[in-house]
């Protein structure tokens, strides 16, 4: 095993892994993903650390048409609103938090809110992703009279609001169990809970990068109990700073175990660090390359096989890497953002129109999709009830339909709604640009 | 075509085979049997096995032009430390797909000096540049002298760099102001410092997609001659092609077909040959053609992987990365692709067009991705000799 950091941290030949040491091993790994086997922490280091790309691609595809039949890609029209950036953690890789009373701070009007989740509906939105600082005065009583009020006025959008460190957080400041605290924000409205703030779930690593925020076993308590609240949630990992290979595996253990237990997770999403302008800059190893994204998300989704969903991180990968994760491994192009302001503030912005987006998904291969919080169609371009007229249980309208502790996976999704599309490879080629042939006769 | 020495050699036989017994299982699953059967035994791709890995899984046509690079180059991958001068971007061409090109008076519209190009020249010498990539427009108010002296002024400013000159299309060009007979002005320019042959300006062969958008350039016969002369004349080139414009697979497998050719005569009479071939994908913005859809990261994956399948006797091929951007150029390192092209001081064409890859990149970082993709770099001169520790080279003359 590997003990490297990312700092030092090579990737091994990409030839030896055909013909090298490991090339009976890796081949020995592949064929249990092709027979829809379950594979081992250390099988998934194996292929992380020695596997050549055209096979993490090869395998991450396959799992992904295993798990989602349907040629689809999905994404959510939403915006991202920091209600405030005061925190109290000070964590080194962040460049968005202000320190209490510092001048760096500001906090929005409940006005100046309203108007971003307004723009956010006029333009078909079906999500504002909602997290602030951790604020030593403010508790979630602010926040469940916020999430009351955009749910009663925008009821087709919803509240994927904080986080479990926000959440812990609460819990702190209001002296008070977090059943309570999240019944509260339940009965308020509140639709789901992003993945924020896992980082790395190691202990080693949160030591030296968040010292201050959730544990590991904390932050997978939190999502427990939401889940088991009858909440869906999102899980995340970043990557690409102080953490071994090992670790990065360790991260997907625990959360393949929890999600074993309750079923609770929607999607897996993942990004490596941004270290340009956090605190912590000079102690960050330099950003990492594009290859390790491949290969921390294709091996993801391959072990990750209790996860339905992997969400690209296109804002932080650029639209390009973002289209080739498409084949390995991600089915969810993640959200529009119309609005977004943590990776931003580290010199990070890779936003692209819908229409660029929607582009890019249709010569991946696949039909772009809009989706609700729960990953349920929300496009009016299909029509997602079944011949007898009810909507299909594999695709959630609600908070209630999406609720499922201890739930099996969905169930194969109603293809027949979608126009054939031909995965990049069958049928016509995509590499052909069919309207430009039309316009200029040849 | 083989290497001189297997960069393969130092893996035992059994798991070479094993290695192509999955290739076969792969390929078997994807519908191309019978084309890894002639991949595995070196033989010659047709021009039905062209088009039939235009449509074919992705995932198996990469893991076939992989096993053909790494059988010809194992993890070696080149680069260079270079320059880039274009030294007008006047031009009477008139191709749809460009946006570099100006005509006198249009704002943005320059003409250099040989004086002005030495000067760039001379802004590098503390850098450690070995070859400068020199092309232009063609303007026909250039006479004959301008392009010998722009050689001279070049070599002049720094006797050591390489002058990898001027497009099939702009010999052309100069070749009619001349005068001459072309062997004669390949020789005089030779003679004032020309050293090779860049591959830009092939476009895509095919005479109803020229029509269509490049109907001023040359043919692409009129293409493939003077690259023939270029060769005879003892001067590698490369070649290149514009994809995802308004061509078919069909139109890239014909033109790829040409190439091969033109490299089989090129080869048996010994002289010249094309060296590295380079897809160049469209870039609409700023361009007439802006309402195209532009090829994406896939498309560009898949027209490398083709492309070292089907150039079976041209020795590398070019993942250009600052047209491409390096998550697609360094994923490309696993799709067929065993170059990268440079550090590239000075790019204006496809900056105009909008790449928005940074314009200097430090050596350092191109050896960084690369390495991270499992490849080991190795800095070249454009005659692919390595520079420094490199080792691992692929012989171009072993046939």
């Amino acid at each position: 095993m590997s003990t490297q950091d990312a700092t030092t941290w090579r990737p091994h030949s990409a030839t030896a892994a055909r013909l090298g040491a490991h090339a009976s091993d890796l081949a020995r790994v592949a064929d249990k993903v092709r027979d829809n086997k379950r594979i081992t922490a250390d099988e998934a280091l194996l292929l992380h650390e020695h596997a050549d790309l055209v096979t993490i691609g090869e395998l991450a595809d396959l799992v992904r048409q295993r798990l989602n039949p349907a040629p689809v890609v999905t994404y959510i029209v939403d915006r991202n609103i920091n209600p405030y950036n005061a925190c109290i953690t000070d964590c080194g890789f962040c460049a968005f938090y202000a320190k209490p009373k510092s001048d760096g701070t500001w906090q929005l009007t409940r006005e100046e809110i309203m108007d971003k989740v307004q723009e956010t509906a006029t333009l078909g939105g079906r999500q504002v992703l909602m997290q602030g600082g951790h604020h030593p005065k403010i508790k979630s009583d602010y926040w469940c009279e916020l999430i009351e009020a955009i749910s009663m006025r925008f009821p087709e959008i919803n509240c994927h609001a904080l986080s479990a460190p926000e959440l812990e957080h609460f819990e702190r400041i209001e002296r008070r169990s977090l059943a309570e605290i999240i019944a509260d924000l339940q009965a308020s409205g509140w639709g789901s809970l992003p993945g924020g703030g896992a980082e790395m779930l190691v202990e080693r690593v949160r030591k030296i990068i968040a010292p201050k925020k959730t544990s590991t076993d904390r932050w997978l308590d939190i999502h427990r109990q939401v889940h088991e609240a009858g909440l869906r949630s999102s899980a995340t990992m970043m990557y690409g700073n102080v953490e071994t290979a090992p670790e990065r595996i360790e991260h997907f253990v625990r959360l393949r175990e929890l999600q074993d237990e309750t079923g609770g997770f929607t999607a897996f999403a993942c990004w490596n660090t941004q270290p340009e302008g956090v605190p912590m800059q000079a102690d960050l190893p330099e950003k990492t390359t594009p290859a390790l994204y491949l290969r921390t998300q294709g091996v993801a989704r391959i072990f990750l096989d209790n996860f339905q969903h992997m969400q690209t991180s296109y804002v932080t990968q650029g639209i390009k890497m973002a289209q080739i994760s498409l084949r390995f491994g991600c089915d969810d192009f993640g959200g529009t953002m119309l609005e977004e302001n943590v990776v931003s503030a580290a010199g990070c912005f890779n936003l692209a129109p819908i229409a660029e987006l929607e582009r890019i998904i249709h010569r991946a291969g696949f039909t772009p999709v809009q989706r609700n919080s729960w990953y349920g169609v929300a496009d009016e371009r299909y029509d997602m009830t079944t011949p007898k007229g009810s909507a299909h249980p594999g695709w959630p309208r609600t908070r209630g339909e999406a609720a499922c502790h201890k739930a099996a996976p969905y169930p194969e999704p109603h293809l027949a709604v979608f126009p054939e599309t031909s995965r990049q490879g069958e049928g016509e080629p995509l590499s052909m640009p069919v309207a430009a042939a039309e316009k200029v006769k040849i | 075509m083989s290497p001189t020495t297997s960069p393969l050699k130092a893996f035992p036989r059994a798991a070479q085979t094993a290695a192509e017994k999955r290739l076969r299982v792969q390929a078997k699953r994807a519908g191309l049997t019978a084309i890894a059967k002639k991949v595995l035994s070196q033989e010659r791709l047709s021009i039905e096995d062209g088009l039939a890995l235009y449509t074919a899984d992705l995932f198996a046509v990469g893991a076939l032009a992989n096993h053909v690079r790494e059988r010809l180059h194992g993890d070696a991958t080149y680069f260079n430390v270079n320059q880039h001068i274009n030294y007008t971007n006047l031009c009477n061409r008139l191709c749809k797909f460009c946006a570099f090109q100006r005509l006198p008076g249009q704002d943005g519209a320059y003409l250099m000096s040989p004086a002005d190009a030495a000067e760039k020249i001379t802004e590098q010498l503390a850098e450690p540049v070995t070859e400068v990539h020199v092309v232009g427009g063609v303007w026909p108010k250039l006479d004959y002298n301008y392009y010998l002296d722009l050689l001279r002024a070049i070599k002049a400013a720094r006797p050591s760099i390489h002058i990898k000159g001027f497009t099939m299309v702009e010999l052309d060009e100069i070749m009619r102001q001349a005068k001459k007979p072309l062997p004669e002005v390949l020789e005089e320019l030779k003679q004032a410092g020309l050293d090779s042959c860049p591959g830009g300006g092939a476009e895509v062969f095919d005479e109803g997609v020229r029509q269509a958008t490049y109907p001023q350039k040359m043919p692409g016969t009129r293409w493939l001659e003077v690259a023939a002369a270029v060769h005879a004349a003892g001067l590698f080139s490369n070649c290149t092609m514009l994809h995802g414009h308004v061509e078919t697979p069909a139109h890239r497998v014909d033109h790829l077909n040409k190439l091969r050719l033109l490299q089989d005569d090129s080869l048996a009479k010994g002289k010249g040959s094309l060296q590295a071939y380079i897809p160049l994908s469209f870039h609409p913005d700023h361009s007439e053609m802006a309402d195209v859809e532009a090829p994406t990261a896939l498309d560009e994956l898949r027209e490398l992987a083709v492309a070292r399948l089907m150039l079976d006797n041209v020795p590398h091929i070019k993942a250009y990365w600052i047209l491409m951007d390096i998550p697609t150029a360094q994923t490309a390192l696993s799709f067929g692709a065993n170059d990268v092209d440079g550090t590239v001081v000075e790019e204006k064409i496809y900056h105009e067009a909008g790449a928005t890859t940074p314009q200097k990149v430090q050596r350092t970082q191109l050896v960084r991705w690369i390495e991270d993709a499992g490849r080991t770099p190795i800095e070249r001169n454009t005659v692919y000799d390595p520079i420094g520790d490199a080792k691992g080279r692929f012989s171009t003359n072993s046939k």
